[in-house]
């Protein structure tokens, strides 16, 4: 079977997360299967010190409603945050990783999974999200371009807090095509 | 008007490419009708009964002449020689080909236009004022403001994806012609006590299945904080907005099971972190984009003019035009003049390509180069000189834009209804039809005086139907169509909804049940007042009384 992959850093590596307990809460009732585990914002709330003391990378993962704010003072220990897309078009994971990033301050890791496409990626990185486990059928190594689709962005957001209207005297960069 | 630099040209440059390649996947079978939908409906295309629907953005209604002569030529080439205004100021084409829109998209970028966020359930296209920088009741021309909100919301990376779609408004005059409390946002230009320029802002606005008027949600907002106090209130909206039933995603229903308060809270605490944010308007941004706004090089005319005048007297047909449809300048010596698209036998906001090269003509010459949009879906010269009336007036008609009925019961807003629509449960520009080929008698209607009718052919209220004098719905019974009828609703500053009056008709009643609430106002009128004030004073009895009793005779005479 070939290894699951993920893109960080734009580039595309294998991906030895495990998401434990979105396919279904009763994964948390059994034994967290080996190596790095991502589990649900209240088990590690609740579990944090016993998780961090198993000595495998521990993460993670918010549902869309999960708010981001529990987080505060529980990111120590941390090696990745993942925020959870049901669905592509819900759009509640953007507000939630802009929150992680400016209000929370975490610095490590924030990855969005699930139903995640080529075409949502530009966005996804502009609100904070540095790595990205597309879903299953949708191939991460003809999705990189995608960071490239604009040069230019009107706003600020967690990539770049600086709005185009505070660097109108810059000259404008050519997008590269991926 | 606003000027593209090189920075805003590759913007929308990229986008094209970027959309050019969506729809080849799509079309490659790379992406699938659920993951394109999203992606299309973010650049205005709709796949309808039809055919596609594509819907061009006019960003606060302002077109220049150079452009509205592309949207001619684009009109002829890629469909049928016709389009059609919306009441968000948008041109709707009703028969591109899928495979064309790219092509149409990079045209549009060729004249500093395009389609982002006309559809979808993002920030779409900004409205404000038709007459926004010549109304005599204006605090401040909001169209600078505007174009930094148009510019800060084209693809805003954290709500593209919001739980529906989302509206936003500007007013800066006295009277309010953007109906403003029925946005997601209505954002009015206000001036502090001590003289300082700010935002009231109001949120939780929305027609549809449930009607609302937005509440005020802070009274002054400082004008540099316009951005981040969007953002924060979207913000609240994109994560406890629902998501688990589409009638009742909107932003209002938010505010209404939040309370006012509770809404406006998390907003300030939302707020409270962006004080800093560079997204804090500067100076200098301002200045620079209000100089693409700054007033036309107007010639210094007395107040009247002998001429113009002189045709009043003359000219009854002329003299009623200029009544209805030239408007309050607020330089001595000029008009605007609205160029009706209500044209008797034709669907309301309907224009042809060679009816838009007449207008681009008439804007060139007498109207330094530049039209809007207005959301009653008609064309407005906003800059003619007084003297220049008549000959407006005469090239106009010639092109059977002179509808001289701004203000009254034919001047119908309409959406495209069933015909067109695959949203509508009902047909609506048939139903504008023949109530304007009842009532086309141009003195009767000069008559009953101000009156405003609006159609919509479903609940999503594209025709602003709840706040219309006489609001007209089309609503599905048992598969075949039918129509409900309120009375009561207005928009401006007093702006209300209307009342349903009770049970709904059959297509081929309605010019009946329209004459017959026509009637009943004539009956009962004061002098000098309109139908919507005489329906205020008295009720909505006495119009049920008329329209269903003798409903209810005819049935027992049946």
């Amino acid at each position: 079977m070939p290894p699951d992959l993920v893109i960080r850093d734009r580039a595309v590596a294998a991906d030895p997360w495990r998401y434990v307990g979105v396919a279904s809460a009763d994964e948390l009732a059994q034994a967290l299967p080996e190596g790095p585990v991502a589990v649900p914002l209240a088990y590690w709330l609740e579990h944090g010190p016993e998780l961090t003391r198993r000595g495998t990378p521990v993460g993670v993962w918010l549902k869309p409603d999960d708010e981001p704010a529990r987080l505060a003072g529980h990111l120590e220990g941390l090696a990745l945050v993942a925020v959870h897309f049901p669905k592509f078009t819900d759009g509640r994971g953007y507000s939630t990783a802009t929150a992680l990033r400016r209000r929370l301050g975490w610095r490590g890791e924030l990855r969005a999974f699930g139903d995640v496409g080529r075409d949502q990626l530009f966005y996804l990185a502009r609100v904070g999200f540095d790595s990205f486990r597309l879903a299953d059928h949708r191939d991460p190594r003809s999705a990189l371009g995608a960071f490239d689709d604009f040069s230019l962005r009107y706003q600020g957001s967690v990539d770049d807090p600086v709005p185009l209207f505070r660097k109108r005297g810059d000259p404008p960069r050519e997008a590269r095509r991926g | 008007m606003y000027r593209y630099d090189d920075h805003d040209r590759a913007i929308v440059a990229q986008r094209v490419a970027q959309f050019r390649d969506q729809t080849r996947r799509f079309l490659a079978g790379e992406l699938s009708e659920d993951e394109f939908r999203p992606l299309r409906l973010q650049n205005g295309l709709y796949i309808q009964r039809h055919a596609p629907m594509y819907r061009i953005a006019v960003p606060y209604g302002l077109l220049a002449s150079r452009q509205l002569r592309k949207l001619a030529e684009i009109v002829r080439k890629y469909d049928r020689g016709y389009g059609h205004f919306s009441t968000r100021t948008n041109l709707q084409l009703n028969w591109p080909k899928l495979e064309d829109v790219p092509e149409i998209y990079a045209e549009l970028a060729s004249v500093e236009m395009h389609s982002i966020q006309t559809s979808g359930n993002d920030i779409r296209n900004i409205t404000t004022d038709h007459f926004a920088g010549v109304a005599p009741d204006e605090l401040v021309d909001p169209r600078p403001y505007a174009e930094i909100l148009r510019q800060w919301s084209t693809f805003h990376p954290e709500f593209a994806y919001l739980p529906r779609k989302f509206k936003i408004a500007l007013n800066a005059a006295a009277e309010d012609r953007t109906v403003l409390r029925i946005h997601d946002i209505g954002i009015e230009l206000v001036k502090s006590a001590e003289g300082e320029l700010g935002l009231r802002f109001y949120a939780g606005g929305g027609m549809g299945r449930t009607p609302v008027l937005a509440p005020v949600i802070r009274e002054f907002v400082p004008w540099r904080h316009m951005l981040t106090y969007c953002t924060a209130i979207l913000r609240v909206y994109n994560r406890y907005g629902r998501r688990d039933n589409i009638w009742k995603a909107r932003i209002k229903i938010l505010v209404k099971s939040l309370g006012v308060e509770e809404f406006a809270r998390r907003v300030e605490d939302e707020w409270a972190d962006l004080q800093d944010s560079p997204d804090v308007i500067t100076d200098a941004e301002l200045a620079r984009v209000a100089r693409h706004f700054a007033p036309p090089a107007y010639e210094e005319l007395p107040a009247s003019d002998p001429s113009h005048a002189r045709h009043i007297e003359t000219n009854r047909a002329f003299a009623r035009w200029a009544e209805r449809n030239v408007h309050a300048h607020r330089v001595p010596g000029y008009a605007a003049v609205t160029l009706s698209l209500k044209q008797p036998g034709v669907p309301p906001g309907d224009i042809t390509g060679d009816q838009m090269d007449v207008v681009a003509d008439l804007a060139d010459r007498y109207s330094f180069g530049e039209l809007r949009v207005s959301h009653e879906q008609n064309l407005v010269l906003a800059d003619v000189r007084k003297r220049d009336l008549f000959a407006v007036w005469e090239a106009a008609k010639a092109a059977g834009l002179a509808t001289p009925t701004v203000g009254l019961l034919t001047n119908i807003i309409s959406c495209p209804g069933g015909d067109f629509c695959s949203l509508a449960n009902a047909k609506s520009i048939p139903i504008a039809l023949a109530i304007q080929e009842r009532f086309d008698d141009l003195d009767y209607l000069h008559d009953i005086g101000e009156l405003d009718l609006n159609i919509s052919g479903c609940m999503n209220s594209c025709g602003h139907h709840h706040v219309g004098h006489i609001g007209i719905l089309g609503v599905d019974k048992n598969g075949s169509e039918w129509y409900q009828v309120s009375i009561g609703g207005r928009q401006g500053k007093a702006a209300a909804l209307g009342q349903v009056i009770g049970p709904s008709f059959a297509a081929a009643e309605m010019p009946d049940v329209v004459e017959k609430l026509i009637d009943t106002y004539l009956a009962l009128r004061h002098a000098d007042e309109r139908f919507v004030d005489t329906v205020d004073r008295v009720g909505l009895a006495p119009f049920k009384a008329r329209v269903y009793g003798e409903a209810r005779e005819l049935a027992r005479a049946a």
